[in-house]
């Protein structure tokens, strides 16, 4: 079993920091070199909001990947990729408030109640918010560990509103491929953690059912 | 800047005052490198590696007298974005696919189909075509259904002059436009997003309308394949989608055609189609539109205008529901 050394991990930290800015250094790059196409902001606007999928499903995917192959250290990776999910959201969120609306908050938000596809964006941002801003070690400390996880939980639904925003903005068009992918992967790592339940379930039942035993056996002090 | 303006709030300019293309071009890029913002990015551009949105176009001149009736103020779009951000599905639903695939369409032999309620059906080869009227230059704004908008100079004739050669009987109500499918020279056709053949329509008297432009160039040449060579239509008061590309047949019919985009989603796309800022379509605003090249980073979406500024054909529609008939 692999475990880095606190060396190894802090340059697996930056690499993968590094690594997960590229996206936004693309973006940067090809806006300077005029490769943004004809309608830059569609591109932005598309790349962002897709970065913020895949940012979802990679920090859903660390879990499971720490369970199959037991590097525990994987957790500590987590929050990083979560906060990128965040930052491509904020990203994506700006666009259309800057581009599309121009900062008119007003028009924005009518545009939000009036659209389903919008809609559902625009709540699954906003459920992010409380995640980024609960996801510093004080935070936890002072939530505790149980409701801190109940709380972040909540990116499991998060999640599904994503792929559902994106599925009905392809929907007129029939173009359901990125949607489809984005949709399984999902569903796949929801899965993963339904089966993880499951089974822990089993060990619970199994455990408790041991401990019942082991108090019928063991006669209660008088 | 609007050098008078007519009582209906449409611009007219002189040719004149279209900026060439190329300075265009420069003034946009600069605008979108300091949009962008202008840090770290000296060692990013060592990465750039030739041109993500490849430029296909036969560049073949295409002589053609400029209409000075069909002029607008706004600054044609640059040629290159005309060429590299289109929708023609045939090619890919990307709007980068139609200018990287087109390239195997063969235009040339080329023959179209005129058929129906008419007493002199025929069949006519690409170059009697182009000699049937005379070749004329017009400049349209052009709306997409996804909200933005482009400018387009155009080259060709009314539909009507090629209508009264074949004479349409008391029957004909319609007209029915069909877009070439070929397996083998369009990949697009793999994917079942819309049925194939690309079938639209307009009513008779829309298709007999000054307006309605039967187009075989663009930009002082023939007609790029990405933008739907060797014959197209062109309706600058209706949506993108109703301007049928690549056309192999033309038929007059009694009964009201049924176009591709209304079979796959009749709720988001009507058969008129009409450019029309009240009447949204379910997933946006139709009210607003982004002119290509020029509106977003630092300037808001601009009105969209009702026909999309051609209100001349406002008569063909008198006593209609829009709304209803959207």
């Amino acid at each position: 079993m692999f475990t880095p050394t606190p060396r190894q991990f802090k340059f697996i930290k930056v690499a993968l920091f590094a690594l997960a800015l590229l996206p936004a250094a693309r973006l940067l790059l090809f806006g300077f070199t005029d490769r943004l196409g004809a309608n830059p902001i569609e591109f932005i606007t598309r790349s962002s909001g897709d970065w913020t999928l895949y940012f979802l499903c990679i920090t859903l995917a660390v879990t499971p990947l720490r369970r199959f192959t037991n590097w525990n250290w994987l957790i500590k990776l987590r929050r990083m990729l979560g906060l990128f999910a965040f930052f491509y959201a904020s990203l994506h969120f700006t666009t259309f408030l800057w581009f599309d609306h121009f900062f008119d908050v007003a028009e924005m938000l009518k545009d939000v109640v009036k659209r389903p596809f919008i809609t559902v964006g625009f709540i699954a941002f906003i459920l992010l918010i409380p995640l980024a801003l609960t996801s510093t070690n004080g935070m936890i400390r002072r939530l505790g560990g149980k409701r801190w996880q109940w709380l972040h939980r909540s990116l499991y639904a998060i999640a599904m509103l994503g792929i559902l925003h994106f599925w009905w903005m392809r929907a007129g068009k029939h173009n359901f491929e990125k949607p489809i992918l984005f949709g399984s992967l999902v569903a796949a790592l929801l899965l993963v953690r339904v089966y993880f339940a499951w089974r822990n379930r089993g060990d619970g039942a199994a455990r408790s059912r041991a401990a019942v035993q082991k108090r019928q056996v063991t006669p209660t002090p008088t | 800047m609007p050098l008078y303006r007519r009582p209906n709030g449409i611009d007219l300019p002189f040719a004149s005052e279209i900026t060439p293309q190329e300075i265009f071009e420069s003034r946009r890029s600069f605008i979108r490198q300091i949009a962008v913002g202008a840090v770290g990015a000296g060692s990013l551009l060592e990465l750039t590696t030739g041109d993500a949105f490849a430029q296909a176009g036969s560049g073949q001149k295409l002589a053609a007298k400029a209409n000075p009736a069909y002029v607008v103020t706004d600054k044609a779009t640059p040629y290159k974005d005309a060429t590299t951000y289109n929708n023609f599905y045939e090619f890919g639903t990307e709007k980068s696919d139609p200018a990287e695939n087109a390239g195997s369409l063969k235009t040339r032999p080329w023959t179209i189909a005129i058929e129906g309620e008419v007493k002199k059906p025929m069949t006519l080869d690409i170059d009697s075509l182009l000699k049937l009227a005379p070749l004329e230059e017009r400049i349209y704004r052009l709306r997409c259904v996804e909200g933005w908008s482009m400018v387009i100079p155009w080259i060709g004739y009314s539909l009507s002059e090629l209508i009264k050669k074949v004479e349409p009987t008391g029957n004909a109500k319609y007209v029915e436009f069909t877009t070439l499918a070929d397996n083998r020279q369009m990949p697009g056709l793999r994917s079942p997003v819309l049925e194939w053949p690309y079938v639209e329509g307009l009513r008779m008297d829309e298709a007999m309308h000054p307006l309605a432009l039967l187009t075989v160039g663009m930009y002082g040449q023939v007609l790029p394949n990405q933008s739907g060579a060797p014959v197209r239509m062109v309706l600058p008061w209706k949506y993108g989608f109703k301007s049928a590309k690549s056309i192999v047949k033309i038929r007059f019919v009694r009964d009201q055609p049924r176009t591709a985009w209304n079979i796959a989603a009749a709720r988001e796309y009507g058969f008129y189609s009409n450019v029309n800022p009240d009447v949204d379509h379910p997933r946006w605003s139709q009210a607003t539109e982004r002119r290509i090249g020029e509106d977003g980073f630092f300037t808001k979406k601009r009105k969209t205008l009702m026909f999309n500024g051609y209100n001349e054909v406002a008569p063909l529609y008198r006593g209609m529901d829009l709304k209803k008939y959207f």
